[in-house]
């Protein structure tokens, strides 16, 4: 059966690559445009994996993994961070906060793919 | 088009969306007026351009991105103060990358000194800011990665190629690894790093458990199990390291070489050595069945093969359901989602407001033939054809607001104009909007932005004076520029008004002497002396600057305005300031009209400029100066013209007795009296531009197609009283432009 992946990231840019690259590979994609809306769709989808952006409005990426592991269904759902940092930093920020793993953008199809295969049960 | 242009295209519109929301929070912060999340908008608008752009290397805008995010991440940090100055570099760079877009969307060039020049400004912040920090590496990509934080995490770089590090032959590792309770709290999964183990060689498995608790003490999220693995693999140690990536941090690991002794792991080894506790290695293949494991795994349940492992599994979630749901839905109200949109291509609005056009000329028609034919004023006929009249106006009405814009970023492109402005001429300038949500069709808005770029920089190049000149006036160093837009009676009005010294009158006048545009012994009014600014040739630039004197006069802008049906007009105050008033339709298709005849000839007039229509009694009527007709209406006397004679139907009216007064109003409040034959109708005319397809006519706006068919022209009143005492004597002219006053 089709992985399902939640992307959640504030750039529509962003979002279509994702659902591109995601879709290419065969997966069930669902996309939000930031960690509130991501936690609202979370409401009604259980995916397999979970991808987001760090910096969004309204709720950013640390608080969407917080609120990711405070829910009773998807507390030990995978979390991708989707980060453009080149600093270790954010990683490491994102690692405290709850995330699985991450990806560095740009990113590219194969890479991408891989990292959530390697994460996904 | 492919998916990946396609998403190119997306990137730029959302580009264009960003970088208008950068604009306008730089502008907030450069207020002072912006918190911490103008902040991290401004920093997240700069942040999503470098996503986009990394994605289609688009190198150079990448690079300029990357250290205008940098920089401001300093002031994010609280390490860089958002001074005046500091503020003035981030909107230059703005401006800059906003350049860089443009660039790169339509494959031009950018002035490379001046990008250069800004990032050298950057990094002069970036230093000042965090003194301590180290230089920033430029980025590349995922390969590219800072030196290793201090919980002595080294990211590594996803390589899942095939070519491994060409190491001879297979080597033999040991791996010791113990997770840690946040290994399995934040998503991972050991058996999933074994199996990806698998795919390097053959490991052998040994789990350790003698950690493990009695079955009444055990955590269900706790961890316990620690693994020795020894790993066959012609994939050098960076393999296995990879493998780990994501958990480093969430586990104590240590990865050695079996034939040499040396542990070249950069995690010390907990536990010591496991060897010796006696595992016994079962092989991954066999699955991970600890037969002397307590059964945790049936007490969990859990859908990961991993069973055994005390993983954070999903609480049975069938009770708890339904509060969750509660305390989301609650949360949802609190933050909606952003409007929905959806984005049509202009073409598709256009076509519709074309064809809504020709529905209300032919409800009109419609109307006209029912009317002739003999239909009952309350017949059913007639009253369906009065709803159907009523629901055309709303499908125009709604169709109309599909194009209509807010006017706020025209706004914001200004203050990019003030600022490049200010710089060149070396003004203190600062520029104040007001009512940047009044909405305006999208072509009007399109159109306006050359005529209000021009009176903008004029304003700042003419209308301030020099701080100097400022002190010495006893007024701010600072000057003011404003720029307001506001619904006024069906039209929007927008104000440019600057605070500097007003119109120098004198010079105007001298000037236009001098150009021969008027005589030199005329007499003329403030209110004409200002006026004389928009005559064509007329430049008080008294050298060609670089800002204003672009060969465009207000002339030209006055051309333009009168072209979207609106009009401009000025107000000065010697050492107060000059203001221009720009009127517009709020729409370029439809508009109310009253219906009149005029020598046999069917004319409208907009509706909005008329104040009121009266018949004139012999009372009223007066001359000044043997043939300048007047009015005597609302309580001053106000000139008269004769539309017939304006637009050369007939010879000038001797008496307009019985004839019908149409009041009007230009911008200024000017009134002036119209004298038309009757008045026919009321109705909503379809606009038809005469100018594309004619040309210009002094006195009409445009033309449309009225119920019968036939083609009536619209009145530009204000054209139209231009044309009509441009030929009279000059003291029509100046009663007329004196705005009514008493005579």
């Amino acid at each position: 059966m089709a992985l399902t992946v939640l992307a959640v990231d504030d750039s529509r840019t962003m979002r279509d690559m994702l659902r591109l690259a995601l879709t290419n590979a065969g997966f069930d994609v669902h996309l939000a445009e930031d960690g509130v809306h991501g936690l609202e769709v979370l409401e009604t989808l259980t995916p397999d994996v979970v991808i987001t952006d760090i910096n969004m409005p309204r709720m950013d990426g640390f608080g969407f993994i917080d609120g990711v592991r405070a829910t009773d269904d998807h507390r030990a759902v995978p979390i991708l961070v989707l980060t453009t940092e080149s600093a270790a930093e954010l990683k490491t920020r994102a690692r405290n906060a709850g995330a699985t793993g991450w990806i560095v953008k740009p990113f590219d199809e194969q890479k991408l793919v891989s990292a959530i295969r390697r994460v996904a049960a | 088009m492919d998916a990946m242009a396609e998403i190119r295209e997306t990137f730029f519109l959302e580009c264009d969306d960003l970088l208008e929301a950068l604009e306008a929070d730089l502008n907030t912060m450069n207020d002072g007026e912006g918190d911490d999340e103008t902040v991290n908008a401004v920093f997240r608008a700069v942040h999503s351009i470098k996503g986009g752009a990394g994605a289609f290397a688009l190198e150079d805008l990448v690079r300029f991105a990357h250290k205008f995010e940098t920089t401001l991440d300093e002031v994010r940090a609280g390490r860089l103060e958002p001074t005046p100055d500091v503020m003035g570099v981030f909107l230059r760079c703005g401006d800059i990358l906003a350049d860089l877009v443009h660039a790169a969307r339509d494959e031009t060039d950018v002035d490379n000194a001046v990008v250069d020049g800004l990032l050298a400004e950057l990094e002069e912040l970036c230093n000042a800011g965090g003194a301590a920090a180290p230089a920033e590496p430029e980025p590349k990509g995922a390969d590219d990665e800072a030196p290793a934080d201090d919980l002595g995490f080294q990211p590594i770089s996803l390589d899942f190629g095939d070519d491994d590090d060409a190491d001879s032959g297979a080597t033999t590792f040991r791996i010791e690894f113990k997770a840690e309770k946040t290994l399995y709290a934040h998503g991972n999964e050991t058996a999933l790093l074994f199996r990806a183990l698998n795919d390097l060689g053959a490991p052998e498995i040994s789990c350790n458990t003698d950690n493990l608790p009695a079955l009444d003490e055990i955590d269900p999220e706790g961890a316990y199990l620690d693994w020795t693995i020894r790993l066959e693999t012609d994939q050098g140690e960076e393999a296995i390291r990879e493998v780990f990536e994501f958990v480093e941090g969430n586990c104590t690991l240590t990865i050695t070489e079996e034939t040499s002794e040396s542990s070249s792991s950069e995690t010390p080894p907990d536990g010591g050595e496991a060897d010796e506790m006696g595992f016994t290695p079962i092989a991954f293949d066999a699955e991970i069945s600890l037969g002397d494991e307590p059964a945790v795994a049936e007490a969990e349940d859990s859908p990961a093969p991993t069973s055994t492992d005390p993983a954070p599994t999903p609480t049975p979630a069938v009770e708890s359901k339904k509060p969750t749901t509660e305390k989301r839905a609650e949360k949802k109200q609190a933050a909606s989602p952003a409007k929905a949109t959806v984005r049509v291509d202009l073409d598709r609005v256009d076509r519709l407001i074309n064809l809504v056009g020709e529905l209300v000329i032919n409800q009109a028609m419609l109307s006209q033939s029912a009317q002739e034919s003999g239909a009952a004023a309350h017949s059913g006929v007639a009253d369906g054809l009065e709803e159907f009249k009523q629901l055309t106006r709303e499908i125009q009405e709604s169709v109309m607001a599909i194009r209509a814009q807010p006017v706020k970023p025209l706004f914001q492109r200004m203050s990019r104009i003030v600022r490049e402005a200010a710089s060149a001429t070396g003004k203190s300038v600062r520029l104040k909007t007001e009512g940047e949500s009044a909405e305006v069709d999208k072509t009007v808005i399109e159109r306006l932005s050359d005529p209000l770029t021009h009176m903008i920089r004029n304003a700042v190049d003419h209308g301030l004076e020099t701080p100097e000149k400022r002190e010495a006036a006893g007024k701010e160093n600072e000057g003011t520029v404003r720029l307001s837009a506001a619904h006024r009676a069906g039209r929007v009005v927008i104000e440019v008004a600057d605070d500097g010294a007003g119109i120098n009158r004198e010079r105007v006048k001298q000037i236009a002497i001098d150009k021969e545009l008027i005589p030199a012994d005329a007499e003329l009014s403030d209110s004409e002396i200002d006026n004389l600014l928009f005559m064509p040739g007329f430049s008080t630039a008294s050298s060609v600057s670089d800002l204003s004197g672009r060969g465009v006069g207000m002339d030209v802008v006055k051309r333009s305005i009168q072209a979207l049906g609106g009009r401009i007009s000025i107000a000065s105050e010697p050492g107060k300031g000059s203001t221009f008033t720009i009127s517009l339709p709020l729409t370029l298709a439809v508009l109310d009209g009253m219906v009149i005849r005029v020598a046999d000839q069917t004319l409208v007039v907009p509706l909005n400029d008329i104040v009121e229509t009266l018949k004139p009694s012999a009372d009223d009527m007066h001359e000044i100066c043997g043939d300048s007709p007047v009015i005597f209406v609302r309580d001053r006397f106000v000139p008269l013209v004769d539309v017939g004679h304006a637009l050369g139907y007939r010879d000038r009216l001797e008496n307009c007795l019985g004839k019908v007064i149409i009041l009007i109003e230009s911008e200024d409040g000017t009134l002036t009296a119209l004298v038309v034959d009757n008045i026919q109708d009321q109705r909503q005319v379809v606009i038809k531009g005469l100018e594309d397809n004619y040309g210009y006519v002094p006195g009409v706006a445009a033309a449309t197609i009225l119920g019968d068919g036939r083609i009536a022209l619209i009145l530009d009143p204000d054209s139209l009283l231009s044309t009509a005492i441009a030929a009279p004597p000059p003291i029509q002219a100046s009663l007329a432009a004196a705005g009514g006053a008493y005579v």
